[in-house]
């Protein structure tokens, strides 16, 4: 009996795995089998996982047709833009708050935590309004100055510099560097893990939100893939090819992203997770 | 010490200061003028002459309280949470066990694969829901069919919409909480195991008796963190449903969305986003209580 189970335990296991496996994959491998697949392929029935020709025609579409190079280019700024400043600004002030000692830091520092549980969408309307008394509605602006600090980037710098020992930096001190230089050529090298993790998180962060790109960037010229897919299967449903392409489109950047440096990303939700 | 203590307090802030301006302006004033906002009746009006704006007291919020849509949009907001938040607890828990097992080969694999929907663009992976939930082509239908179920029209069904949305929102982001679920067991000593094992306790009795109550703290925080999540579903209704059909899949943010930025009753969008607030501070609360009574 019990060599029974043994035998049958790990097929049993693999059997799920597998499910669990060919559930999460189906949508993406249709995603991408339907977006090569010739027009009104992927609507016959029953419906096909593999195209019976491939064809590229849905994304050349894309590209001359639709003038979708505009949206990867919007995005594509948009996202490094606010990852190279939010990194350079979260990580000092993640440094302020886990090597300086000053009156008030972990009050501060406790009051925004707190501050995480408010949701965005609160701030939404008025900051909407102020953009609009500065002349950033439409802009790249619009999207790029207010995600420029985050509270939960600024966490995570700290909670990584915390296990960093103080004596390396006041080795430094010693030796008469200044402040800003201790910054940059010591804690900016030292932190490097934790800037990649924090990158990748702000850049598939602006990248994949919808919301506030949709109401901020209301001019077609200015938004991104997202934005721009939503809009076109207002006017394209109907092309199932065509949107699938444009799909893959949109998820394909931030998916080679994660795949080459799933490690860093990994490694930065357990961090989160486990000291939040 | 060389160096002055004063400089070094002036240095602190001078490295601060860009992140809590930024961080004050664009976020903690607007929330502040956000509570304004919902006691005023800001409207279009009001957008091109500010001398248009006039104080009215808790009249949004009476409004609200009387308004239907409302009410539905809460409810909806409450049936993704009640019904998709454990759902997707679970299912993140179940995923973290079959790939944190000792039975599992290359679990490095199967945790990049489960996670992958994670980093997907909700909107896009929207778009393709959207065909495979199709009542006639879709493959979804026509997976059930080969058992013997009749078509559903997933998206078109008053009924059948929300936990269409439900079913997409779970399978994109449980494997974010897997993550957090296979660090959590990670911390588990082994030693504990070994021991229940020698006084004859079997993979459920383990499972109940260490793994569960041990991994208390990460099951708060995960359930925590998905709350607050569902609370603010929005580009799922946005792109599959438009909030419908016949307003079933309307939920707060999507209503405040539409009160505000396509109607411009921002005065009454502001309340609809206060009480979104209220509801996560409520949920939040009430979580962190019933975590503290339970004995440990």
């Amino acid at each position: 009996m019990n060599r029974l189970i043994n035998r049958l335990l790990p097929a049993l296991w693999y059997s799920l795995l597998a499910l669990g496996l060919l559930l999460t994959l189906t949508p993406l491998w249709w995603m991408i089998a339907a977006s090569l697949m010739p027009p009104g392929e992927a609507t016959s029935y029953p419906p096909r996982l593999w195209p019976s020709a491939m064809t590229f025609e849905h994304y050349r579409a894309l590209f001359t047709r639709l003038d979708l190079a505009r949206y990867l280019l919007n995005s594509t700024l948009l996202a490094s833009a606010v990852t190279l400043i939010s990194l350079l600004i979260n990580s000092m002030a993640g440094y302020a708050f886990a090597k300086f000692r000053f009156r008030g830091r972990d009050r501060l520092f406790q009051s925004l935590l707190a501050a995480l549980v408010i949701p965005a969408q609160v701030a939404m309307l008025p900051l909407f309004l102020l953009l609009k008394q500065f002349g950033l509605i439409n802009t790249y602006g619009g999207v790029i100055i207010p995600g420029m600090a985050s509270i939960f980037g600024i966490f995570l710098i700290r909670q990584y510099l915390l296990a960093i020992p103080d004596s390396l930096l006041d080795a430094a001190r010693m030796d008469g560097a200044s402040e800003f230089r201790i910054y940059w050529s010591l804690v900016l090298p030292l932190c490097r893990p934790i800037l990649v993790t924090l990158g990748i998180f702000t850049f598939m962060g602006t990248w994949n939100d919808f919301m506030w790109p949709l109401i901020v960037l209301t001019d077609s010229a200015m938004q991104t893939l997202p934005v721009a897919l939503a809009n076109l299967l207002g006017e394209h449903v109907q092309d199932t090819e065509l949107m699938m392409a444009g799909s893959v489109l949109t998820v394909l950047p931030v998916m080679l992203l994660f795949v080459v440096l799933q490690r860093y990303y990994i490694a930065g939700i357990m961090l989160g997770g486990i000291k939040g | 010490m060389i160096y002055h203590p004063h400089l070094r307090i002036s240095s602190a802030w001078a490295f601060l200061a860009p992140a809590l301006l930024l961080i004050a302006v664009f976020f903690f004033l607007p929330i502040f003028a956000a509570l304004l906002l919902s006691f005023t009746d800001f409207d279009i009006y009001a957008l091109g002459d500010l001398d248009r704006l006039r104080f009215i007291g808790f009249s949004n919020y009476l409004q609200l309280l009387q308004s239907p849509l409302f009410w539905t949009a809460l409810g909806n907001t409450f049936y993704f949470v009640i019904v998709g938040g454990p759902l997707s607890v679970a299912v993140s828990l179940g995923a973290a066990l079959l790939v944190n097992a000792p039975l599992t080969r290359f679990p490095g694999f199967f945790r990049a694969a489960f996670f992958l929907p994670v980093v997907t663009t909700l909107v896009a992976v929207a778009v393709v829901w959207r065909y495979l939930y199709h009542p006639r082509y879709g493959l979804l239908n026509y997976l059930l069919s080969l058992a013997g179920v009749d078509p559903i029209d997933w998206l078109g069904d008053p009924d059948w919409a929300m936990p269409a949305i439900i079913l997409m929102a779970v399978w994109k982001n449980f494997g974010f909480n897997m993550i957090i679920f296979i660090a959590g067991l990670q911390n588990i000593p082994t030693q504990l195991y070994e021991a229940a094992r020698i006084d004859g306790a079997g993979a459920w009795r383990q499972f109940r008796y260490i793994t569960l109550p041990l991994l208390g703290p990460t099951f708060l925080f995960v359930a925590l963190m998905t709350m607050i999540g569902y609370f603010q579903v929005f580009a799922e209704p946005y792109v599959m449903t438009q909030g419908g059909p016949a307003n079933r899949t309307l939920s707060v943010v999507l209503l405040m969305y539409e009160e505000g930025f396509r109607w411009w009753n921002m005065g009454y969008a502001s309340a609809v986003a206060f009480v979104l607030f209220a509801l996560i501070l409520a949920g939040t609360l009430l979580q962190l209580k019933l975590r503290q009574r339970e004995p440990s």
